[in-house]
């Protein structure tokens, strides 16, 4: 399935956030957005995903779901949202029920995604027994269960410290080379980017605008923290941004 | 540093770090509480034993026991008792099923919200007894008045403290189910519903132990069975040790009901 996104303006009051965005995820293609704090980047992927209209332009989606799929745009969020009374198998099953399923499929949905993100282990948990990787691997897992054309990620990684992101990143890239499964994948971490997109979306701020798309070609099993490319291709990264990041840094908040 | 000879140059011996962690924890014990308990009882046994205290102005455990038993042996004890617990479960039933009904109306539903908002905030600071006496004149002095006056007192904090939770409940979870396509049903009732659970069941804790000052209050003003009755009638007649004795029931009741809403609290919050 292909997601298109088509002259996407929007704002919040009279300050312009998102200007003239259009770009293509392709079908199994992972397109990292990328750009400063307060860019747009969160609102870019609740227009995609539906949870917010933008004032001109829209999503489109072109192509079929995969069989099965109960909800073709899945988000995958920064804070989890685990439902703390439920455990980790309950919490996977929250967006099977209410579809009709047989018992047997959910429990075999349930089974299947929880082994894929190496939770069976785990099933019976509540979150609050889980470490913050354990949680967002629930995060994934109840994400995979309905069968997603596209994953929307908001920075899904940013709550986890160094050594669990690195983790995650390689299950992440694993998940990919299943194929079958096309990402949006918003982060202000330029080495999450580099490791794990196709196509990398960079956004200027105020209005956010795309300000470059870099293609990565190397095959994402190839990369590693310390390819030549990838580092060059950081570093390009971080000097379309740089100056970005700096004026965000160095604005004084008025909320 | 010239003067080496006459300052020897100790070993500096390395010396712990000065321990400044302590907090404010302090740890608690079961035998601890139960010994301070049996030794306050023992303490005013002796005394009254000794004759240090009046037997008619405070009755030492031992003849507030002892009326206790005599109550219960005629059973005029469980009467009392009986009559208040109907009081009470009747006035509870009304309130707090009612109260939590609304208090999800206000959380739930803008239309309810800002009429039912006023109107319970203009109700709440009313100390409920004050009510009686309408009730009295509305339902009869028997048990109608009595019950109404508990399940108003239970109905306002149960209210509160429900429509506050629904608003604790963490909205990134709303939007997490929006996000996976749930019905408005199922956000209500597998998402908004257990998330206040927790602060529904801590307003009504507050709003049961509200009820049996009410319930006492409410025997005092007019009637013939119940405890609040007992311990009035016993204080006319300087009979301290049935007053004592009815004050004792209450501690137990207040216990016994605090102790069954926590086993409820434990039991649907293992998650926390
Ligand atoms: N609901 C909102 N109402 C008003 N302004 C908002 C709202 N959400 C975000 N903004 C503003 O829009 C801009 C983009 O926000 P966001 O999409 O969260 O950026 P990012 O995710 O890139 O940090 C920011 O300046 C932010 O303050
Ligand atoms: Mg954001």
């Amino acid at each position: 399935m292909r997601l298109i996104a088509d002259r996407i303006h929007h704002k919040y009051g009279p300050l312009p956030v998102l200007e003239d965005i259009s770009f293509t995820v392709e079908d199994g293609e992972v397109v990292a957005i990328v750009g400063p704090s307060g860019c747009g980047k969160s609102t870019l992927l609740r227009i995609l995903g539906g949870l917010e209209k933008p004032a001109s332009g829209g999503a489109l989606c072109a192509g079929e779901a995969p069989a099965g799929s109960l909800n073709p745009f899945t988000f995958v969020f920064q804070d989890f949202a685990l439902l703390p009374w439920r455990t980790v198998a309950q919490n996977v099953r929250l967006p099977l029920e209410g579809h009709g399923l047989p018992e047997a499929e959910i429990a075999a949905r349930i089974a299947d995604t929880l082994a894929r993100t190496k939770l069976t282990d785990f099933a019976d948990a509540y979150p609050k027994q889980l470490s913050g990787g354990m949680k967002q691997r629930v995060g994934i897992a109840r994400a995979l269960a309905v069968k997603p054309a596209i994953l929307l990620m908001d920075e899904p990684l940013s709550a986890l410290d160094a050594q669990t992101r690195e983790l995650l990143m390689d299950d992440l890239v694993h998940l990919h080379e299943q194929g079958n499964l096309s990402s949006v994948y918003v982060t202000h971490n330029l080495d999450e980017a580099v490791r794990l997109a196709d196509k990398v979306i960079v956004l200027r701020r105020r209005p956010g605008k795309i300000n470059a798309v870099v293609e990565l070609k190397v095959p994402r099993t190839a990369r590693d923290g310390t390819d030549a490319e990838m580092a060059r291709q950081t570093k390009e990264l971080w000097h379309l941004i740089r100056a970005d990041a700096e004026a965000a840094d160095r604005e004084i908040l008025d909320a | 540093m010239r003067d080496t000879a006459t300052m020897p140059a100790p070993a500096a011996a390395p010396t712990p770090v000065v321990f400044r962690g302590g907090l404010f924890t302090p740890a608690t014990s079961r035998i601890a509480g139960a010994l301070a308990l049996f030794g306050l009882i023992g303490l005013w046994q002796g005394a009254s034993s000794l004759g240090w205290i009046s037997p008619i102005f405070a009755p030492s455990p031992a003849r507030v026991a002892n009326a206790l038993i005599g109550m219960a042996q005629s059973g005029e004890l469980q009467d009392h008792i009986m009559a208040s617990l109907a009081r009470l479960f009747g006035g509870y039933a009304l309130g707090m099923t009612g109260g939590v009904l609304v208090g999800l109306m206000i959380g739930l539903f803008g239309v309810f919200r800002s009429a039912g908002i006023a109107v319970v905030s203009a109700f709440f600071p009313i100390p409920k007894i004050a009510l009686l006496p309408l009730f009295i004149l509305w339902f009869g002095i028997g048990e109608g008045s009595k019950v109404a006056t508990i399940a108003f007192g239970t109905f306002f904090p149960t209210v509160v403290a429900t429509y506050g939770a629904v608003d604790n409940v963490d909205r990134s979870l709303v939007r997490m189910g929006r996000a996976f396509g749930l019905s408005t049903l199922a956000i209500i009732t597998k998402i908004i519903l257990p998330g206040s659970l927790p602060g529904i069941i801590s307003g009504l804790k507050i709003a049961s132990s509200i009820g049996i000052v009410l319930l006492i209050a409410a025997e005092m003003i007019g009637a013939n069975q119940g405890v609040g009755a007992l311990v009035l009638s016993a204080g006319n007649l300087m009979q301290t040790d049935q007053l004592l004795a009815g004050v004792v029931m209450l501690s137990v009741l207040g216990l016994t009901i605090g102790g069954f809403i926590g086993a409820i609290e434990k039991r649907l919050l293992v998650w926390r």
